[in-house]
Protein backbone atom coordinates (compact mmCIF):
# COMPACT_ATOMS: atom_id res chain seq x y z
CA UNK A 1 0.00 0.00 0.00
CA UNK A 2 1.19 3.27 -0.71
CA UNK A 3 1.04 6.09 1.71
CA UNK A 4 2.71 8.93 0.05
CA UNK A 5 -0.22 11.40 -0.69
CA UNK A 6 0.74 13.75 -3.83
CA UNK A 7 0.73 17.34 -2.93
CA UNK A 8 0.31 19.21 -6.29
CA UNK A 9 1.88 22.59 -6.64
CA UNK A 10 -0.30 25.03 -7.68
CA UNK A 11 -0.35 25.59 -11.84
CA UNK A 12 1.48 22.39 -12.21
CA UNK A 13 -0.67 19.18 -14.39
CA UNK A 14 -0.19 16.48 -15.91
CA UNK A 15 -1.45 15.60 -19.39
CA UNK A 16 -1.55 12.67 -21.73
CA UNK A 17 -3.85 11.87 -24.58
CA UNK A 18 -6.58 10.38 -22.46
CA UNK A 19 -7.08 13.56 -20.53
CA UNK A 20 -11.34 14.53 -20.68
CA UNK A 21 -10.89 17.53 -18.44
CA UNK A 22 -7.65 19.82 -18.39
CA UNK A 23 -7.68 22.45 -15.53
CA UNK A 24 -4.46 24.70 -15.25
CA UNK A 25 -4.14 27.61 -12.78
CA UNK A 26 -7.26 28.02 -12.31
CA UNK A 27 -8.12 31.61 -10.43
CA UNK A 28 -11.71 32.55 -9.63
CA UNK A 29 -13.00 35.10 -7.17
CA UNK A 30 -16.65 36.79 -6.30
CA UNK A 31 -15.36 40.74 -5.60
CA UNK A 32 -12.30 41.92 -4.95
CA UNK A 33 -12.17 40.87 -1.14
CA UNK A 34 -13.68 37.07 -1.98
CA UNK A 35 -11.46 34.79 -3.83
CA UNK A 36 -12.66 31.33 -4.15
CA UNK A 37 -10.52 29.45 -6.60
CA UNK A 38 -6.70 30.53 -6.12
CA UNK A 39 -4.75 28.41 -8.71
CA UNK A 40 -6.64 25.10 -9.14
CA UNK A 41 -4.80 22.03 -11.34
CA UNK A 42 -6.40 19.15 -11.91
CA UNK A 43 -7.20 16.50 -14.48
CA UNK A 44 -9.86 13.95 -15.23
CA UNK A 45 -9.00 10.61 -17.49
CA UNK A 46 -10.98 8.93 -19.77
CA UNK A 47 -13.42 6.15 -17.95
CA UNK A 48 -12.23 7.99 -13.94
CA UNK A 49 -14.03 9.09 -11.39
CA UNK A 50 -12.93 12.29 -9.64
CA UNK A 51 -13.71 12.92 -6.20
CA UNK A 52 -13.71 16.43 -4.93
CA UNK A 53 -13.28 16.60 -1.31
CA UNK A 54 -13.41 19.71 0.76
CA UNK A 55 -15.25 22.27 3.33
CA UNK A 56 -18.36 24.04 2.19
CA UNK A 57 -16.84 27.37 0.56
CA UNK A 58 -13.63 25.49 -0.39
CA UNK A 59 -14.55 26.04 -4.42
CA UNK A 60 -15.74 23.17 -5.50
CA UNK A 61 -19.20 23.78 -6.91
CA UNK A 62 -17.65 26.64 -8.89
CA UNK A 63 -14.64 24.65 -10.45
CA UNK A 64 -17.48 22.25 -11.78
CA UNK A 65 -19.60 25.04 -12.89
CA UNK A 66 -16.58 26.50 -14.65
CA UNK A 67 -16.29 23.28 -16.06
CA UNK A 68 -19.61 23.30 -17.68
CA UNK A 69 -19.53 26.77 -18.47
CA UNK A 70 -22.00 28.24 -16.13
CA UNK A 71 -19.56 30.58 -13.95
CA UNK A 72 -16.64 32.15 -15.87
CA UNK A 73 -13.43 32.07 -14.36
CA UNK A 74 -11.12 34.81 -14.00
CA UNK A 75 -7.69 33.20 -14.94
CA UNK A 76 -6.60 29.94 -16.00
CA UNK A 77 -7.41 27.66 -18.60
CA UNK A 78 -10.26 24.61 -18.43
CA UNK A 79 -10.20 22.60 -21.38
CA UNK A 80 -12.53 19.27 -21.76
CA UNK A 81 -11.75 17.07 -24.08
CA UNK A 82 -9.76 19.20 -25.74
CA UNK A 83 -11.82 22.26 -26.48
CA UNK A 84 -11.00 25.51 -24.06
CA UNK A 85 -13.95 26.39 -22.36
CA UNK A 86 -13.01 30.52 -22.14
CA UNK A 87 -13.85 31.96 -25.56
CA UNK A 88 -16.62 29.64 -27.19
CA UNK A 89 -19.20 31.07 -28.50
CA UNK A 90 -22.70 29.94 -27.23
CA UNK A 91 -23.13 27.55 -29.79
CA UNK A 92 -20.11 26.37 -29.21
CA UNK A 93 -20.69 25.81 -25.54
CA UNK A 94 -23.81 24.34 -26.30
CA UNK A 95 -22.12 21.76 -28.63
CA UNK A 96 -19.40 20.88 -26.13
CA UNK A 97 -22.34 21.05 -23.15
CA UNK A 98 -23.78 18.20 -24.90
CA UNK A 99 -21.30 16.13 -24.16
CA UNK A 100 -21.44 16.36 -20.33
CA UNK A 101 -23.98 15.44 -18.18
CA UNK A 102 -24.55 18.04 -14.82
CA UNK A 103 -26.57 16.33 -11.74
CA UNK A 104 -27.68 19.01 -9.49
CA UNK A 105 -27.62 18.87 -5.33
CA UNK A 106 -31.59 18.95 -5.53
CA UNK A 107 -31.90 17.03 -9.55
CA UNK A 108 -33.53 20.32 -10.60
CA UNK A 109 -35.97 18.53 -12.29
CA UNK A 110 -38.30 21.03 -14.20
CA UNK A 111 -41.38 21.56 -11.94
CA UNK A 112 -43.79 22.14 -14.73
CA UNK A 113 -43.02 19.01 -16.39
CA UNK A 114 -43.95 15.89 -15.77
CA UNK A 115 -41.18 13.16 -15.57
CA UNK A 116 -41.82 12.10 -19.16
CA UNK A 117 -41.53 15.31 -20.63
CA UNK A 118 -38.53 16.26 -18.05
CA UNK A 119 -36.86 13.67 -20.59
CA UNK A 120 -37.79 14.19 -23.63
CA UNK A 121 -37.50 18.03 -23.49
CA UNK A 122 -33.95 18.03 -23.91
CA UNK A 123 -33.84 15.10 -26.05
CA UNK A 124 -36.10 16.31 -28.82
CA UNK A 125 -34.59 19.85 -28.45
CA UNK A 126 -31.00 17.69 -30.01
CA UNK A 127 -32.23 14.99 -31.81
CA UNK A 128 -35.94 16.48 -33.20
CA UNK A 129 -35.28 13.55 -36.06
CA UNK A 130 -36.44 11.08 -33.48
CA UNK A 131 -40.27 9.95 -34.03
CA UNK A 132 -42.50 10.04 -30.92
CA UNK A 133 -42.26 6.67 -30.51
CA UNK A 134 -38.21 6.83 -30.83
CA UNK A 135 -38.24 9.22 -27.70
CA UNK A 136 -41.01 7.08 -25.98
CA UNK A 137 -38.63 3.50 -26.63
CA UNK A 138 -35.20 6.22 -24.61
CA UNK A 139 -37.44 7.71 -22.11
CA UNK A 140 -38.89 4.15 -21.16
CA UNK A 141 -35.31 2.63 -21.61
CA UNK A 142 -33.51 5.28 -19.23
CA UNK A 143 -36.03 5.56 -16.70
CA UNK A 144 -35.99 1.77 -16.24
CA UNK A 145 -31.76 1.73 -16.30
CA UNK A 146 -32.25 3.84 -13.08
CA UNK A 147 -34.96 1.76 -11.87
CA UNK A 148 -38.05 4.21 -11.80
CA UNK A 149 -39.82 2.79 -15.35
CA UNK A 150 -43.62 3.34 -13.13
CA UNK A 151 -42.88 7.27 -12.37
CA UNK A 152 -43.19 8.00 -15.76
CA UNK A 153 -45.80 10.09 -15.75
CA UNK A 154 -45.85 11.42 -12.45
CA UNK A 155 -44.86 15.22 -11.57
CA UNK A 156 -41.43 15.82 -9.85
CA UNK A 157 -43.36 17.32 -6.65
CA UNK A 158 -44.90 13.50 -6.31
CA UNK A 159 -41.26 11.66 -5.90
CA UNK A 160 -38.91 11.62 -2.64
CA UNK A 161 -35.51 13.01 -2.91
CA UNK A 162 -33.71 9.61 -4.02
CA UNK A 163 -36.17 9.24 -7.07
CA UNK A 164 -35.98 13.11 -8.05
CA UNK A 165 -32.10 12.32 -7.82
CA UNK A 166 -32.59 8.96 -9.82
CA UNK A 167 -34.75 11.28 -12.66
CA UNK A 168 -32.01 13.67 -12.78
CA UNK A 169 -29.29 11.20 -13.28
CA UNK A 170 -31.62 9.47 -16.11
CA UNK A 171 -32.81 12.87 -17.91
CA UNK A 172 -28.74 13.71 -18.09
CA UNK A 173 -27.75 10.02 -19.50
CA UNK A 174 -30.45 10.53 -22.01
CA UNK A 175 -28.37 12.40 -24.52
CA UNK A 176 -25.64 10.11 -23.87
CA UNK A 177 -22.63 12.27 -22.05
CA UNK A 178 -18.72 11.55 -22.19
CA UNK A 179 -18.16 13.59 -18.75
CA UNK A 180 -20.75 13.38 -15.73
CA UNK A 181 -20.60 16.38 -13.12
CA UNK A 182 -22.30 15.46 -9.77
CA UNK A 183 -22.91 18.36 -7.08
CA UNK A 184 -23.47 16.26 -4.26
CA UNK A 185 -25.41 13.53 -5.45
CA UNK A 186 -26.08 12.08 -2.09
CA UNK A 187 -27.31 15.04 0.37
CA UNK A 188 -30.32 15.10 1.62
CA UNK A 189 -30.72 11.11 1.13
CA UNK A 190 -30.41 8.52 3.82
CA UNK A 191 -27.76 5.74 4.47
CA UNK A 192 -29.84 2.86 1.84
CA UNK A 193 -30.62 5.50 -0.92
CA UNK A 194 -27.18 7.23 -0.87
CA UNK A 195 -25.74 4.03 -1.45
CA UNK A 196 -28.15 3.41 -4.24
CA UNK A 197 -27.10 5.96 -5.98
CA UNK A 198 -23.23 5.57 -5.58
CA UNK A 199 -24.00 1.90 -7.07
CA UNK A 200 -25.85 3.94 -9.95
CA UNK A 201 -22.76 6.20 -10.71
CA UNK A 202 -20.70 3.37 -10.83
CA UNK A 203 -22.87 1.53 -12.79
CA UNK A 204 -23.00 4.37 -15.22
CA UNK A 205 -19.00 4.69 -15.42
CA UNK A 206 -18.68 0.98 -16.06
CA UNK A 207 -21.57 0.59 -18.70
CA UNK A 208 -21.16 4.18 -20.33
CA UNK A 209 -17.47 4.61 -20.27
CA UNK A 210 -17.70 7.62 -18.70
CA UNK A 211 -15.53 10.28 -16.47
CA UNK A 212 -16.80 11.69 -13.81
CA UNK A 213 -16.19 14.46 -11.20
CA UNK A 214 -17.79 13.93 -8.41
CA UNK A 215 -18.10 16.44 -5.20
CA UNK A 216 -19.65 14.68 -2.25
CA UNK A 217 -19.91 14.88 1.59
CA UNK A 218 -20.56 11.55 1.78
CA UNK A 219 -17.44 9.59 2.10
CA UNK A 220 -19.12 6.12 1.90
CA UNK A 221 -20.13 7.08 -1.79
CA UNK A 222 -16.24 9.12 -2.02
CA UNK A 223 -14.72 4.93 -1.28
CA UNK A 224 -17.84 3.42 -3.68
CA UNK A 225 -17.34 5.85 -6.60
CA UNK A 226 -13.96 7.48 -6.58
CA UNK A 227 -11.13 6.33 -8.49
CA UNK A 228 -9.43 8.97 -6.91
CA UNK A 229 -10.05 11.90 -4.76
CA UNK A 230 -8.90 15.74 -4.65
CA UNK A 231 -8.75 17.40 -1.41
CA UNK A 232 -9.50 21.56 -1.42
CA UNK A 233 -8.43 23.88 1.06
CA UNK A 234 -9.41 27.80 0.28
CA UNK A 235 -9.56 27.44 -2.93
CA UNK A 236 -6.31 25.29 -3.40
CA UNK A 237 -5.57 22.09 -3.89
CA UNK A 238 -4.36 20.63 -0.51
CA UNK A 239 -3.86 16.66 -1.47
CA UNK A 240 -4.41 14.12 -3.56
CA UNK A 241 -4.74 10.91 -4.10
CA UNK A 242 -6.71 7.30 -3.95
CA UNK A 243 -9.12 6.67 -0.71
CA UNK A 244 -6.75 4.43 0.95
CA UNK A 245 -3.72 6.20 0.26
CA UNK A 246 -5.27 9.43 1.57
CA UNK A 247 -6.94 7.87 4.81
CA UNK A 248 -3.77 6.93 5.79
CA UNK A 249 -2.11 10.30 5.02
CA UNK A 250 0.50 11.47 7.59
CA UNK A 251 -1.43 15.05 7.52
CA UNK A 252 -3.88 15.18 10.51
CA UNK A 253 -6.15 17.44 8.50
CA UNK A 254 -6.51 15.55 5.39
CA UNK A 255 -7.20 12.39 7.65
CA UNK A 256 -9.96 14.18 10.29
CA UNK A 257 -12.27 13.63 6.23
CA UNK A 258 -12.40 9.77 6.94
CA UNK A 259 -12.63 9.42 10.21
CA UNK B 1 -25.39 58.90 -2.66
CA UNK B 2 -22.36 58.43 -5.65
CA UNK B 3 -22.85 54.82 -4.94
CA UNK B 4 -26.96 54.67 -5.38
CA UNK B 5 -26.29 56.55 -8.55
CA UNK B 6 -24.03 54.30 -9.68
CA UNK B 7 -26.14 51.27 -8.63
CA UNK B 8 -29.21 52.65 -10.51
CA UNK B 9 -27.19 53.51 -13.60
CA UNK B 10 -25.54 49.87 -13.37
CA UNK B 11 -29.13 48.39 -13.23
CA UNK B 12 -30.71 50.47 -15.74
CA UNK B 13 -28.01 49.26 -18.28
CA UNK B 14 -28.40 45.96 -17.38
CA UNK B 15 -32.27 45.82 -17.45
CA UNK B 16 -31.39 47.50 -20.69
CA UNK B 17 -29.35 44.79 -22.47
CA UNK B 18 -31.73 42.27 -20.98
CA UNK B 19 -34.48 43.79 -22.78
CA UNK B 20 -32.87 44.55 -26.39
CA UNK B 21 -31.42 41.01 -26.18
CA UNK B 22 -35.22 40.02 -26.24
CA UNK B 23 -35.65 41.70 -30.45
CA UNK B 24 -32.25 39.52 -31.33
CA UNK B 25 -33.19 36.30 -29.95
CA UNK B 26 -37.09 37.10 -31.33
CA UNK B 27 -35.44 36.78 -34.81
CA UNK B 28 -33.41 33.56 -34.30
CA UNK B 29 -34.59 29.79 -34.46
CA UNK B 30 -35.41 28.13 -32.99
CA UNK B 31 -39.00 29.59 -32.56
CA UNK B 32 -40.55 28.28 -29.19
CA UNK B 33 -44.18 28.37 -30.84
CA UNK B 34 -45.55 25.49 -28.30
CA UNK B 35 -44.51 27.44 -25.19
CA UNK B 36 -45.46 30.80 -26.77
CA UNK B 37 -49.03 29.58 -27.28
CA UNK B 38 -49.16 27.75 -23.54
CA UNK B 39 -47.74 31.11 -22.38
CA UNK B 40 -50.80 32.83 -24.37
CA UNK B 41 -53.34 30.32 -22.59
CA UNK B 42 -51.80 31.48 -19.12
CA UNK B 43 -51.19 34.96 -19.70
CA UNK B 44 -54.43 36.10 -21.79
CA UNK B 45 -57.49 33.17 -20.81
CA UNK B 46 -56.51 32.91 -17.52
CA UNK B 47 -56.77 36.42 -16.69
CA UNK B 48 -59.96 36.75 -18.71
CA UNK B 49 -62.20 36.57 -16.02
CA UNK B 50 -60.18 39.05 -13.40
CA UNK B 51 -60.17 41.56 -16.04
CA UNK B 52 -63.48 41.06 -17.05
CA UNK B 53 -65.20 41.58 -13.79
CA UNK B 54 -62.56 44.56 -13.13
CA UNK B 55 -63.68 45.93 -16.55
CA UNK B 56 -67.63 45.73 -15.59
CA UNK B 57 -66.91 47.30 -12.71
CA UNK B 58 -64.64 50.21 -14.08
CA UNK B 59 -67.98 51.03 -16.38
CA UNK B 60 -70.33 50.78 -13.92
CA UNK B 61 -68.20 52.83 -11.20
CA UNK B 62 -67.80 55.42 -13.73
CA UNK B 63 -71.44 56.01 -14.87
CA UNK B 64 -72.79 56.22 -11.04
CA UNK B 65 -69.56 58.97 -10.02
CA UNK B 66 -70.22 61.20 -13.21
CA UNK B 67 -73.83 61.05 -13.80
CA UNK B 68 -75.20 63.36 -11.23
CA UNK B 69 -72.47 66.51 -12.19
CA UNK B 70 -73.55 65.73 -16.19
CA UNK B 71 -77.43 65.66 -14.95
CA UNK B 72 -76.65 69.13 -12.76
CA UNK B 73 -75.63 70.63 -16.43
CA UNK B 74 -78.43 68.93 -18.26
CA UNK B 75 -76.08 66.75 -20.35
CA UNK B 76 -76.42 63.40 -19.13
CA UNK B 77 -77.21 62.31 -22.87
CA UNK B 78 -72.87 62.27 -23.10
CA UNK B 79 -72.97 59.88 -20.62
CA UNK B 80 -72.36 56.86 -23.04
CA UNK B 81 -70.26 58.61 -24.90
CA UNK B 82 -67.95 59.96 -21.92
CA UNK B 83 -67.78 56.87 -20.29
CA UNK B 84 -66.65 55.14 -23.36
CA UNK B 85 -64.32 57.92 -23.97
CA UNK B 86 -62.54 58.06 -20.45
CA UNK B 87 -62.40 53.75 -20.50
CA UNK B 88 -60.97 53.53 -24.16
CA UNK B 89 -58.48 56.40 -23.95
CA UNK B 90 -57.11 55.94 -20.41
CA UNK B 91 -58.97 53.93 -17.71
CA UNK B 92 -59.19 50.52 -19.38
CA UNK B 93 -55.95 50.34 -21.00
CA UNK B 94 -54.31 51.35 -17.51
CA UNK B 95 -56.24 49.39 -14.88
CA UNK B 96 -55.74 46.22 -16.92
CA UNK B 97 -52.00 46.85 -17.26
CA UNK B 98 -51.96 47.55 -13.71
CA UNK B 99 -53.89 44.42 -12.98
CA UNK B 100 -51.71 42.16 -15.14
CA UNK B 101 -48.64 43.99 -12.97
CA UNK B 102 -50.06 42.29 -10.28
CA UNK B 103 -51.35 39.06 -11.46
CA UNK B 104 -48.96 38.37 -14.69
CA UNK B 105 -45.50 40.24 -13.83
CA UNK B 106 -45.54 39.06 -10.36
CA UNK B 107 -46.25 35.54 -11.48
CA UNK B 108 -43.48 35.32 -14.16
CA UNK B 109 -40.99 36.83 -11.72
CA UNK B 110 -42.19 34.33 -9.25
CA UNK B 111 -42.34 31.32 -11.37
CA UNK B 112 -38.33 32.05 -12.98
CA UNK B 113 -37.09 33.12 -9.66
CA UNK B 114 -38.09 29.85 -8.00
CA UNK B 115 -36.50 28.22 -11.35
CA UNK B 116 -33.32 30.28 -11.00
CA UNK B 117 -32.90 28.95 -7.14
CA UNK B 118 -33.81 26.00 -7.73
CA UNK B 119 -31.18 25.47 -10.61
CA UNK B 120 -33.75 24.52 -13.18
CA UNK B 121 -32.44 27.27 -15.56
CA UNK B 122 -29.02 26.04 -15.04
CA UNK B 123 -30.16 22.88 -15.36
CA UNK B 124 -31.84 24.27 -18.68
CA UNK B 125 -28.33 25.97 -19.80
CA UNK B 126 -26.19 22.88 -19.57
CA UNK B 127 -28.27 20.80 -21.61
CA UNK B 128 -27.70 22.93 -24.54
CA UNK B 129 -30.90 24.48 -24.21
CA UNK B 130 -31.04 28.72 -24.92
CA UNK B 131 -33.32 29.75 -20.97
CA UNK B 132 -33.76 33.00 -22.44
CA UNK B 133 -35.34 31.76 -25.31
CA UNK B 134 -37.44 29.38 -23.59
CA UNK B 135 -38.39 31.68 -21.07
CA UNK B 136 -38.22 34.98 -21.52
CA UNK B 137 -38.69 35.74 -25.41
CA UNK B 138 -41.89 33.05 -25.14
CA UNK B 139 -43.41 35.32 -21.93
CA UNK B 140 -42.34 38.68 -23.18
CA UNK B 141 -43.88 37.92 -26.68
CA UNK B 142 -47.00 36.58 -24.80
CA UNK B 143 -47.41 39.74 -22.44
CA UNK B 144 -46.87 42.13 -25.52
CA UNK B 145 -49.36 40.48 -27.58
CA UNK B 146 -51.79 38.99 -25.12
CA UNK B 147 -52.37 42.22 -23.08
CA UNK B 148 -53.83 44.73 -25.90
CA UNK B 149 -56.28 41.95 -26.07
CA UNK B 150 -57.25 41.84 -23.01
CA UNK B 151 -57.66 46.20 -23.16
CA UNK B 152 -60.10 45.31 -25.73
CA UNK B 153 -61.90 43.09 -23.48
CA UNK B 154 -61.64 44.80 -20.47
CA UNK B 155 -63.04 48.17 -22.94
CA UNK B 156 -66.14 46.15 -24.40
CA UNK B 157 -66.62 44.83 -20.63
CA UNK B 158 -66.66 48.07 -19.72
CA UNK B 159 -69.06 49.85 -21.87
CA UNK B 160 -71.39 47.08 -20.59
CA UNK B 161 -71.02 48.08 -17.20
CA UNK B 162 -71.89 51.69 -18.23
CA UNK B 163 -74.83 50.37 -19.78
CA UNK B 164 -75.77 48.75 -17.11
CA UNK B 165 -75.22 51.89 -14.69
CA UNK B 166 -77.16 54.26 -16.73
CA UNK B 167 -79.93 51.41 -17.05
CA UNK B 168 -80.26 51.82 -12.77
CA UNK B 169 -81.41 55.47 -13.11
CA UNK B 170 -82.90 55.60 -16.65
CA UNK B 171 -84.19 53.49 -19.50
CA UNK B 172 -81.75 53.20 -22.27
CA UNK B 173 -82.24 50.55 -25.02
CA UNK B 174 -78.99 48.76 -25.88
CA UNK B 175 -78.88 50.43 -29.46
CA UNK B 176 -79.32 53.37 -28.42
CA UNK B 177 -76.18 53.30 -25.99
CA UNK B 178 -74.28 51.41 -28.70
CA UNK B 179 -75.18 53.83 -31.40
CA UNK B 180 -73.96 56.78 -28.77
CA UNK B 181 -71.06 55.28 -27.70
CA UNK B 182 -69.24 54.48 -31.66
CA UNK B 183 -70.85 58.10 -32.87
CA UNK B 184 -68.08 59.51 -29.91
CA UNK B 185 -65.13 57.21 -30.83
CA UNK B 186 -62.89 58.31 -33.62
CA UNK B 187 -59.80 56.53 -34.92
CA UNK B 188 -57.28 58.96 -32.65
CA UNK B 189 -59.11 57.68 -29.57
CA UNK B 190 -58.86 53.86 -29.84
CA UNK B 191 -54.94 53.92 -32.00
CA UNK B 192 -52.81 55.34 -29.50
CA UNK B 193 -54.08 53.56 -26.70
CA UNK B 194 -53.65 50.42 -28.31
CA UNK B 195 -49.69 51.35 -28.89
CA UNK B 196 -49.33 52.24 -25.55
CA UNK B 197 -50.76 49.12 -24.49
CA UNK B 198 -48.26 47.05 -26.72
CA UNK B 199 -45.71 48.69 -24.77
CA UNK B 200 -47.29 48.13 -21.31
CA UNK B 201 -47.31 43.89 -22.29
CA UNK B 202 -43.76 44.68 -23.27
CA UNK B 203 -42.24 46.10 -19.74
CA UNK B 204 -45.06 44.03 -17.71
CA UNK B 205 -43.04 40.62 -19.18
CA UNK B 206 -40.02 41.87 -19.11
CA UNK B 207 -39.37 43.37 -15.77
CA UNK B 208 -41.13 40.25 -14.33
CA UNK B 209 -38.74 37.73 -16.38
CA UNK B 210 -35.90 40.43 -15.81
CA UNK B 211 -36.20 39.87 -11.61
CA UNK B 212 -36.90 36.57 -11.94
CA UNK B 213 -33.94 35.76 -13.81
CA UNK B 214 -31.62 37.82 -11.67
CA UNK B 215 -33.28 36.45 -8.53
CA UNK B 216 -30.13 35.59 -5.69
CA UNK B 217 -29.85 32.37 -4.66
CA UNK B 218 -32.02 31.46 -1.68
CA UNK B 219 -35.67 31.20 -1.16
CA UNK B 220 -36.45 34.48 0.47
CA UNK B 221 -35.34 36.06 -3.30
CA UNK B 222 -38.75 34.56 -5.02
CA UNK B 223 -40.67 36.70 -2.67
CA UNK B 224 -38.98 39.81 -3.46
CA UNK B 225 -38.46 39.19 -7.02
CA UNK B 226 -42.44 38.98 -6.96
CA UNK B 227 -42.70 41.89 -5.34
CA UNK B 228 -39.80 44.21 -7.03
CA UNK B 229 -42.08 42.74 -10.10
CA UNK B 230 -45.26 43.94 -8.91
CA UNK B 231 -43.65 47.53 -7.72
CA UNK B 232 -41.11 48.09 -11.11
CA UNK B 233 -43.94 46.73 -13.55
CA UNK B 234 -46.37 49.38 -12.06
CA UNK B 235 -44.54 52.30 -11.94
CA UNK B 236 -43.16 51.40 -15.99
CA UNK B 237 -46.83 51.77 -16.66
CA UNK B 238 -47.49 55.15 -15.45
CA UNK B 239 -43.96 56.39 -16.57
CA UNK B 240 -45.01 54.85 -20.07
CA UNK B 241 -48.88 56.32 -19.62
CA UNK B 242 -47.32 59.70 -18.84
CA UNK B 243 -45.20 59.99 -21.94
CA UNK B 244 -47.90 58.19 -24.03
CA UNK B 245 -50.26 61.20 -23.42
CA UNK B 246 -48.04 63.94 -23.90
CA UNK B 247 -46.89 62.29 -27.36
CA UNK B 248 -50.44 61.66 -28.17
CA UNK B 249 -51.09 65.43 -27.11
CA UNK B 250 -48.76 66.68 -30.00
CA UNK B 251 -50.90 64.87 -32.77
CA UNK B 252 -54.49 66.26 -31.54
Amino acid sequence: MNNEVTIPATGQVTTDKETIVLIEGLYKSFGEDNPVLKGVALTVKKGENLVLLGRSGSGKSIIIKCIAGLVTYDQGSIQVMGTEINGLTNQQLNELRLKMGFLFQNAALYDSMTVRENLAFPLKRHSPEKTEQEVTEAITAELESVGLAEAIDKMPSELSGGMRKRVGLARTLILNPLLMLYDEPTTGLDTITSREISELILQIQQKNKTSSIIITHDMACARLTGDRIVILENGIIHAEGTYDELAQSKDTWVRSFFT
Amino acid sequence: MITSLKNIFNDTGTITRFMARFFSELLHRPFEMKEFLRQCYFIGYKTLPLVGITGFIMGLVLTLQTRPTLAGFGAESWLPGMVALSLVREIAPVITALICAGKISSGIGAELGSMKVTEQIDAMEVSGINPYKYLVVTRVLATTLMVPLLVFFADAIGMAGGYAGINIHSDVNLYRYSSQVLESLDYIDVIPPTIKSFFFGFFIGSIGCYKGFTAANGTESVGKAANASVVSASLAIFIIDMLAVQITDLFM
